[in-house]
């Protein structure tokens, strides 16, 4: 994905070719926009690497910048300078969505910190969750039994009939997901913590943790996802 | 490019399916343009001219003149072109069937489809591209100066080659289009621009062929669009069919005449159909009365109750994707804190109900915006965006749009299924990144596929592109590593770029889309260079004047024919002869300024002429009316019955 570098390197500005930082939108000599800095997503809002971001301040921050940056304030300068515009913004936009919401966030981080994450495309998912051994341990037997009665509710969609018990129990199972995937969610915010502040050894620990935390939301996010679909159906 | 135009006015259009507008700001406020009739609304139709000139650009109207061709000569004239904008010939076959398109026969699969206009063919780009030109000389009219830089609005829910067919048809039409903005967005921008509001909006845009579901976050200044969704085949011209095919089968099975192969008295018919639905809004009933090419007539009442039954399950098409938005912004119908109208078919009150119940507005003591007219808050909006853009005002210098991509950016993977790369509502400009690598020894091209939309198959989706990515060093399988980088812009269009990492070789793309004008294809259609947008102007000008002198000469040679003639002193008339003489000598050179001048001294010494045969007029025709009433029938007459035609520059 994107380069990662510790520190700004020097490097001149396309416009009055004075050497600046790399990290700065701006050249502090002539003020033209230039292209996209190096470094993270969170680097892009001047923030550490952490899981756990303040929200609110984080959009202010996404709206100062996009005020700076977006197209609309270059819509009439020259090709250069909208080029880097658009760069700057796009990347601004893609930093934005990924921090902002706690899953990509999470992913994210993790994968910048070199943990191997398995599926990553929506149009994947489903068909991961048929392969039995992403199942977790723990839920085989609920998962085969759902799935059981998820075929049968389709089958009997098909006919035209209702079956009020099964529908009563894929609720019932529904609900348990739900409770799950919250469970989920407390645990992964306490893993967050722990990371954010830890020393190397304890963020190392805790990465596996959060890896596996997330396959197991995915899975259950899926599963609520099929049963949703078959009783809305 | 000249200095002028930098600084030129840009403009904001709406080019609607039904009618277009034009707009500007003036000063802190939002204005519609009108055009000559001195109408806001032109509409969206475009007739061929009877006879063409030889050899030279076809002659088109647009607008009001085009529309009342329509009824005379069907088969020169076209509307509703919008439907048929970025599309395939696959994709538009449900629009032939319901519109009088006629598609030109000569048409192959991937090409754009070309309409057949009495003998010629024209795409629709370059349909959108004579309103868009009719547009900008209006706006030029009023301004007194060219116009080149626009701002054109589109749905929301338009994909990628509907959006690059509105903005060829712009550069056809000379004008380089700074930003395609989404009509609900646009329309946020209009309400949102005298009050500094903080809240979360729905825009609900009905309009005459698309529907549009926006919901914005409103904060500081920045209109931060949350989701959208909508419906690119939704609108006021499926109630009008509705009631179309009612009249057309029922004097098929009444009278035994099929009044489809008559196609002057369809459009009568569609006429109809529309008086008859714009009534409903405000009466309980509305009636068809037409007379049919047999001599019977066709009449028939049809109730407001009858009506909503009728258009119930068109109208129930925009609850999916409101509900949808709603989900994708991840809030209820009860955090909006208010719903936006736009769209003329929002005036009906069926729509209005359905907003209502969908929102909950009345439940918690609340109504739909409807302050600013609905056909017109799209342009407007256009207009605080255009003035955005332009960089120089302080009414809208701390306003930002942030809008979204409508559609989920795909590309195809093995088997045929949709690898999501960039997810819908994302805030544009976005982008992805994905890596690409070869699967045979010595491969040198790798296939990309590039699709837009929801499903989970490529093919239900909306093919973008196709390209190869041409010239990779022969490695082995697996080896080469392609990174691919697909982006978004600003107005919702995709631009692609890749490299060869192993080698460090700039790969050599093609990018080719599937439907689509390519740039030569465009260069071709151009009706007007802005690049030469002075000369053009200049020119333009100087052919008004003249007809303009032509018109004020040939109405002083009749003079003497008037009974007030003869009451002019004579020195008066040998005023008016010396000016006449000067207008006519400096009327053949190129002069704009001086046959300007010459034309006002000639307007200026046949004033009191003028005056005299008004009075005639007057007394003659309007006995019985004070004079103010009928100083106001004449002011609003397009053609007041002033003898000579009054200079209208400055």
């Amino acid at each position: 994905m994107l380069k990662v570098i510790d520190t700004a390197v020097p490097i001149a500005c396309w416009s009055c070719s004075i050497g600046h930082n790399d990290s700065t939108l701006f050249c502090p000599h002539c003020s033209k926009i230039q292209p996209p800095p190096g470094g993270d997503y969170f680097q892009v809002f001047g923030l550490e690497r952490a899981f756990q971001v303040d929200l609110a301040a984080l959009e202010h921050e996404f709206h100062r910048l996009s005020r700076k940056v977006h197209p609309d304030r270059f819509a009439r300068a020259g090709e250069i300078e909208r080029q880097w515009s658009l760069a700057d913004t796009a990347l601004l936009n893609d930093a934005y969505r990924t921090l902002k919401e706690p899953l990509n966030r999470t992913e994210y981080l993790l994968k910048l910190e070199g943990a191997e994450i398995g599926e990553e495309h929506a149009g994947k998912d489903r068909k991961g969750q048929k392969d039995p051994s992403r199942v977790p341990a723990d839920l085989l037997e609920e998962v085969f039994e759902l799935n059981m009665q998820l075929e049968e509710m389709r089958m009997a969609r098909k006919m035209g009939a209702t079956d009020p018990d099964l529908q009563a129990s894929l609720e019932q199972a529904k609900r348990k997901f739900d409770g799950l995937l919250v469970e989920v969610d407390q645990s992964l915010r306490r893993q967050w913590q722990v990371w954010d502040e830890g020393d190397a050894a304890a963020r190392h620990s805790v990465q596996k943790t959060m890896v596996a935390l997330l396959d197991r939301r995915r899975y259950l996010n899926n599963l609520v996802r099929d049963v949703t679909e078959t009783l809305g159906a | 490019m000249a200095e002028s135009t930098l600084n030129g006015r840009v403009v904001g259009i709406d080019l609607g399916t039904t009618n277009s507008l034009v707009a500007y700001m003036q000063g802190d406020t939002p204005v519609v343009i009108p055009g000559v009739d001195g109408l806001n609304l032109v509409p969206s139709v475009v007739a061929l001219d009877p006879i063409p000139v030889e050899g030279g650009r076809p002659s088109v109207t647009v607008g009001n003149t085009a529309r009342k061709a329509l009824i005379e000569t069907p088969e020169r004239v076209i509307y509703s072109v919008k439907r048929l904008m970025g599309r395939g010939l696959e994709e538009i076959q449900d629009e032939l069937k319901l519109f009088p398109f006629r598609l030109a026969d000569d048409v192959e699969a991937g090409e754009v489809p070309r309409i057949r206009l009495g003998e010629m063919k024209f795409t629709p780009p370059e349909i959108s591209a004579y309103i868009l030109r009719q547009l900008k000389r209006n706006a030029e009219r009023f301004f007194g100066s060219p116009v080149t830089q626009a701002v054109i609005t589109v749905p929301a829910y338009f994909n990628d080659a509907q959006r690059q067919a509105t903005k060829d048809a712009g550069r056809m039409a000379g004008l380089e289009v700074l930003r395609l903005v989404n009509e609900p967005t646009a329309a946020a921008l209009a309400y949102g621009l005298d009050r500094a509001k903080v809240g979360t909006i729905a825009v609900y845009d009905l309009g005459g062929g698309t529907f549009d579901i926006s919901i914005l976050k409103l904060r500081d200044g920045i209109f931060e669009v949350q989701s959208t969704n909508g419906d690119t085949h939704l609108g006021g011209d499926d109630i009008d069919n509705l009631l179309l095919t009612i009249g057309l089968d029922e004097i098929h099975a009444e009278h035994g005449v099929d009044l489809r192969r008559h196609p002057a008295a369809v459009q009568a018919l569609r006429k109809a159909a529309i008086d008859a639905k714009i009534a409903l809004s405000t009466q309980q009933e509305a009636y068809f009365d037409i007379e049919l090419p047999n001599g019977d007539r066709y009449q028939r009442e049809i109730s407001r109750a009858g009506f909503e039954l009728l258009i119930e399950p068109v109208l129930e098409r925009t609850a999916g994707p409101c509900k949808q938005a709603l989900a994708d912004a991840g809030i209820t119908p009860q955090q909006i804190d208010e719903v936006v109208l736009v769209g003329g078919s929002t005036r009906i009150p069926a729509v209005r109900q359905l907003v209502d119940d969908l929102f909950h507005l009345a439940a918690r003591g609340k109504k739909p915006q409807i302050e600013l007219n609905p056909d017109e808050v799209v342009a407007l909006g256009a207009a605080v965006q255009a003035d955005i853009l332009a960089g120089a005002s302080k009414s809208t210098e701390e306003m930002l749009l942030l809008d979204v991509t409508p559609l989920s950016l795909g590309i195809e993977a093995l088997g045929g299924t949709v690898a999501r790369i960039i997810q819908r509502n994302s805030t544009i400009p976005a982008s992805a990144t994905e890596h690409f690598t070869t699967g045979v020894e010595g491969q040198t091209n790798v296939a990309i596929h590039v699709v837009q939309g929801e499903r989970e198959l490529a093919k239900d989706c909306r093919s973008l592109a196709r390209f190869d990515l041409r010239g990779i060093p022969p490695m082995s399988a697996g080896l080469p590593r392609i990174e691919v980088r697909f982006l978004i812009d600003a107005d919702g269009i995709l631009q692609v770029t890749a490299r060869e990492q192993r080698s460090g070789q700039q790969a050599n793309i093609e990018v080719k889309p599937t439907y689509g004008l390519t740039d030569e294809q465009v260069e071709s259609m151009i009706l007007d260079s802005f690049d030469n947008a002075e000369e053009d102007f200049a020119a333009r000008l100087l052919i008004e004047a003249r007809n303009e002198a032509e018109t004020i000469l040939a109405a002083v040679d009749r003079a003497p024919e008037n009974p007030a003639w003869e009451r002019l002193s004579g020195e008066e008339q040998a005023a008016i002869a010396s000016a006449r003489d000067r207008l006519a000598a400096v009327n053949l050179g190129e002069n704009l300024s001086a046959i300007r001048e010459a034309t006002l001294a000639l307007d200026h010494a046949t004033r009191r002429f003028a005056e005299l045969m008004m009075d005639a007029a007057v007394t003659t025709a309007i006995r019985g009316k004070t004079m103010d009433a009928a100083g106001e029938d004449m002011g609003h007459e397009v053609t007041a019955p002033h003898p000579m035609a009054a200079a209208e520059f400055k």
